[in-house]
């Protein structure tokens, strides 16, 4: 059977923060009333005109920049016709032949482009499933219409679920970092589509490909590319042909369904915007943008391992990831120059992040990261406690401190509890002590277990085979 | 030349119902007017620049600064129909 | 001085406001009973407010008619289309607003050919305006309830738009002035739409100096346009030029086959009137003009095509829904909101776009509109105006090239070429023809418009042009 291997490419769409929409003045705010943020601007009304926002520009300029595009000089908005109900003119004011921003590259990535376009509003279906399909009617709001987007695209120079995750997770990063967007992609401001095909390991050319859609988490853009890579894979393997479309992920059953298919295929009619001059990008606007780039996620990873002493890999994992990075270097700091940086950032790495899912809030606060593993340091407390306490901070918040002190999570050791609790291990599993005494190695975990289970964790594991190799001797 | 089926194609791209027999008045009448138009195919265009314009060349850029958006009940008061926060739409996904 | 001060001039109106011989209140009365004398369907709205509120503006608070296409807040704004009758915008047009705080308030609205796509205002789904100076033919368009107004004396002046000669030739068949200005000169923020890379807003007046008036109120950067410009002169109050050394070409491309032999004749006569007054008139090439309404009939419709697509039942105006999903309410309401034409124009501009030809139509379109800029500029750099009829023909029967487009849009062919190269030209009634009158077009480079308006009204002295005839009594 011929070996696969996946080539995707990514087009992801950021909401830029800035303080008005893309071509008017109203205010994108996430979380108003239904069409309180319209104007005859962006509600398409007949005879209204739509005019740049400069800083919209300025933010484009940045990302390009730190994607290590080239900047256009020139610049032109296209109309991308076609109707729909959430499209108020019957065109999308988007970039197309001369885009901002061209070229570029990210941690192995090429940047295809970065161009700005305006935001598509909400349609809201009114039926009992909530679907499209099968809705009565629908209803739109326009607040969310002309928010202004930057589009990057990738070159297909990914080729697995779990890169196309970790480049996505860098690229929020990046963009966090410039201050241009929330990039969250619960509230929609981060967005990722992916183009995904396969082709016989070896080969150059590309296969058909189709187009994955909406997949509002981190996860789920793994899932989601994860099981189109299947689809495809069995297709092909059974003698079947990948046929080009758009494609739906539903996390929940982890199927894939096609949303528009080829015939439907749109004819954008795309043309210069005849309302918009040509974008001239002057040399202060250039510099504007370069002045304010901020510390990049390639520069941060250097600065731990200088820094901090981080391991390579460690220092990247962290600093592509700007929420762990701003964690770890906040619980640092916290810490204090005599506590060991490492121990941070292989908790945040490691405990934390398994934990917490990339750009949620239900995060652990630096302050209580802070205390817990100056506990650890301090020998306060097992790494099992630790463990434990960690979950409940994340979940519920709270003290560290308080939490060992009202659960009795402290470390149990030398004195009568420990010893206790090994004479009680040793008295209900004798044929373990036996061996154990009799020099074999192995049946040393039962009893440890026994011990570990009764001191609820809190008791060092080295201590307590110390004990017990003690006793039996002993006896 | 348009024929009957580009007719209709155009009339899906454009969202116009047009009957039967609009569909070979618009063929004969559209393509009278492309005849016509299709003098500039003669023209030797080779390293002119095209012009969206005529005037100005570039343009200038709007401050970020918000301006005072509609009240909601004037954005709507002109929709044919609405359920007093949004504007109604028959389903996307049913029908043609 | 009641009823009569209607027959002045807006710019002599205003000086007698200024001298206090007319109140704006006794004005603002006469100019409605003037509006309420509409037998020529020129008019879509009155004002029934008798006191409109004006400023101290410099234009003396002599009321303005306003083409149907500017929307005007809480005002019917329907740019002569089914789809939005009655439509109420919530905003109002930047010139509209600019003119109102200048002092010239609106009092009436006036028919127009739908969305402004015809010659004759037959394209008007409200009914064909009529020519004052024979009510069985065209006043020209799609300006034409504006041209007709002011011809008739319903208004004093008016807002006409131009786009391939939207207000030149409805002005040239009402025997009045019309001035189509240079691009981005004048807002078109609340315009609504026909090709917004052509389309410019103009006044429609009586005479020359009030032309000018107008215009000086109208011009000026908008922040709400991003085509707009700032005007680089101040445009100053119109006087006489002195034609003496004034180089007037004249471009054999567009005056030749086609033009109708009394509107030939009347063209020659203004020349040899221009050259008694000391100008010079030389043949200037324009290689291709020819060429511009060919261009002109590819870009037009291209950008109707996409700018008509907010037309869809949604937010505001006509909805047909016959039940057949989002889909079928867009066709349906689009098929029955819009007109023949309309129609036509959507469907070439949609298939010049279309994927496969946009390069060999719109593409080339573009290029065409390129080469004829650069005829103009190296025509000015010999020639200080160019100088052509404005329509080939004086006003045509109704109904009469309603059933070929095509002969339809040879009414423009003198106006093209300008309107592809963004620069202005004026046209001023030169003289009758069979009784109707005939328009004579001045073009000039970009921003010239004090210099064409200079010329105009030198030749406007020599030519006495009586428009009394047109006046509803
Ligand atoms: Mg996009
Ligand atoms: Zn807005």
């Amino acid at each position: 059977m011929i070996e696969l291997e996946p080539v995707i490419g990514l087009e992801i769409h950021v909401q830029l923060a800035t303080k008005t929409k893309m071509f008017c003045g109203c205010e994108p705010v996430f979380g108003e009333n239904p069409n309180t943020r319209t104007c005859p601007v962006c509600l398409g009304l007949p005879g209204a005109l739509p005019v740049i926002n400069e800083r919209a520009v300025d933010f484009g300029l940045r990302l390009g920049l730190a994607l290590g595009c080239e900047l256009a000089n020139r610049s032109i908005f296209h109309r991308k016709n076609y109707f729909y109900a959430d499209l108020p003119k019957g065109y999308q004011i988007s970039q197309f032949d001369e885009p901002l921003c061209s070229g570029g590259f990210l941690d192995g990535v090429r940047i295809h482009r970065v161009h700005l376009e305006e935001d598509a509003a909400k349609l809201v279906h009114s039926s009992s499933s909530g679907r499209i399909q099968g809705a009565d009617s629908s209803v739109v709001d326009f607040n969310r219409g002309g928010t202004p987007l930057a589009e990057i695209v990738t070159e297909p120079d990914i080729t697995s679920a779990a890169q196309a995750r970790e480049w996505l997770s860098l690229l929020r990063t990046t963009v966090k970092s410039l201050g241009i967007s929330d990039v969250s992609m619960e509230e929609g401001s981060l967005r990722c589509d992916a183009n995904i095909s396969l082709r016989p390991v070896g080969e150059t050319t590309l296969g058909t490909k189709t187009e994955l859609k909406n997949m509002n988490s981190f996860r789920f853009v793994e899932k989601g590319i994860e099981a189109e890579i299947e689809r495809q894979r069995e297709l092909i393997q059974s003698g079947g042909t990948v046929v080009q479309e758009t494609l739906h992920f539903d996390p929940r059953s982890g199927s894939l369904t096609a949303l528009r298919s080829k015939e439907e295929a749109h004819d954008y009619r795309y043309f210069p915007e005849p309302d918009l001059l040509p974008v001239a990008v002057g040399p202060e606007m250039i510099k504007a943008a370069q002045d304010s780039l901020p510390e990049l996620p390639a520069a941060r990873a250097s600065r731990y391992e200088e820094e901090f002493g981080l391991a390579s890999e460690l220092a990247q994992r962290l600093a592509f990831n700007g929420d762990l990075g701003d964690l770890f270097e906040a619980t640092a700091a916290i810490c204090g120059a005599g506590s060991d940086a490492r121990l941070v950032a292989t908790w945040v790495n490691g405990e934390v992040s398994s934990r917490v899912d990339e750009g949620s809030d239900q995060t652990v606060e630096p302050e209580a990261l802070a205390e817990l593993l100056g506990l650890l340091e301090d020998d306060k407390i097992t790494t099992a406690a630790a463990r434990g306490i960690l979950d409940t901070l994340i979940e519920h918040g709270g003290s560290p401190a308080d939490l060992v002190e009202s659960q009795g999570l402290g470390k149990v050791g030398g004195g009568d509890e420990l010893s206790a609790a090994v004479d009680a291990a040793i008295a209900s599993d004798p044929e373990a002590a036996a061996k154990v005494a009799a020099g074999e190695q192995k049946a040393l975990g039962p009893l440890v277990g026994l011990v570990m289970k009764a001191t609820q964790g809190r008791a060092d594991g080295g201590e307590v085979r110390a004990l017990i190799f003690s006793k039996l001797a002993d006896s | 030349m348009i024929d009957r089926s580009e007719v209709l194609h155009i009339a899906k791209l454009a969202r116009l119902s047009i009957s039967d027999e609009e569909v070979d008045v618009l063929a004969a009448e559209l393509s009278g007017i492309l005849d016509h138009v299709e003098m500039i195919s003669k023209l030797n265009l080779a390293g002119v620049e095209p012009s969206a314009h005529s005037v100005a060349q570039t343009g200038w850029l709007r401050p970020d600064v918000p301006h005072q958006s509609l009240a909601r009940e004037k954005a709507l008061d002109q929709a044919p129909a609405t359920d007093g926060e949004g504007f109604e739409v028959p389903p996307p996904g049913s029908g043609t | 001085m009641s009823t009569d001060s209607t027959k002045l001039s807006v710019t002599e109106t205003v000086a007698a406001v200024a001298s206090g011989l007319l109140s704006k209140a006794e004005l603002h009365a006469a100019w409605l009973d003037r509006a309420g004398l509409d037998d020529l369907n020129a008019l879509s709205w009155v004002s029934d407010s008798p006191e409109l509120v004006h400023g101290d503006g410099p234009l003396g608070g002599v009321p303005l008619g306003v083409k149907d296409l500017f929307c005007t807040e809480g005002v019917p704004s329907q740019s002569g289309s089914k789809i939005l009758e009655g439509y109420l915008p919530p905003y109002t047009a930047t010139v509209v607003e600019a003119l109102a705080q200048a002092g010239a308030p609106l009092i009436a609205k006036t028919h127009q050919d739908e969305f402004a796509m015809g010659s004759s205002n037959e394209n008007c789904a409200f009914g064909p305006v009529l020519n004052p100076w024979d009510r069985g033919r065209v006043p020209g368009g799609s300006s034409g309830g504006s041209a007709a107004a002011v011809a008739a004396g319903l208004v004093p002046w008016a807002l006409g738009t131009d786009t391939g000669g939207s207000i030149r030739q409805p002005a040239a068949l009402c025997g009045v002035v019309g001035l189509k200005p240079t691009y981005g000169s004048v807002s078109r923020y609340g315009m609504i739409a026909f090709a917004s890379s052509l389309d410019q807003a103009g006044p429609i007046t009586r005479t020359v100096a009030d032309a000018g008036l107008l215009y000086s109120q109208m011009t000026g950067k908008d922040p709400r346009d991003a085509t707009s410009v700032e005007h680089p002169d101040s445009v100053e109050p119109v006087v006489p030029m002195d034609l003496t050394g004034v180089r007037l070409g004249v471009p054999e491309e567009l005056t030749g086959e086609g033009v109708e032999p009394g509107v030939r004749e009347a063209f020659e006569a203004t020349l040899d009137l221009a050259r008694s007054l000391g100008a010079t008139v030389a043949p200037c090439p324009l290689p291709h003009a020819p060429h511009a309404l060919s261009a002109y009939y590819l870009i037009a419709p291209a950008e109707c095509s996409s700018n008509l697509a907010r037309l869809d039942g949604v937010r505001f105006g006509l909805r047909v829904d016959p039940d057949e999903g989002l889909d079928g309410m867009y066709g349906a309401t689009r098929a029955a909101g819009f007109g023949p034409e309309v129609r036509r124009r959507i469907m070439l501009g949609t298939y010049a776009l279309s994927s496969g030809y946009y390069d060999a139509y719109y593409g080339r379109a573009q290029r065409v509109r390129t080469l004829i800029s650069q005829d103009f500029d190296s025509a000015f750099e010999d020639f200080d105006a160019i100088v052509t009829p404005t329509s080939p023909s004086v006003a045509f029967e109704l109904g009469s090239k309603t059933a070929d487009p095509l002969s339809m849009y040879l009414s423009d062919f003198c106006t093209v070429p300008m309107s592809l190269a963004g620069i202005p030209a004026i046209s001023i009634p030169n003289g009758l023809s069979d009784g109707l009158p005939v328009g004579f077009q001045i073009a000039g480079p970009a921003f010239s418009e004090n210099r064409i308006l200079g010329i105009a009204a030198a030749l406007e002295d020599g030519l006495k042009f009586d428009g009394s005839p047109a006046w509803i009594a």
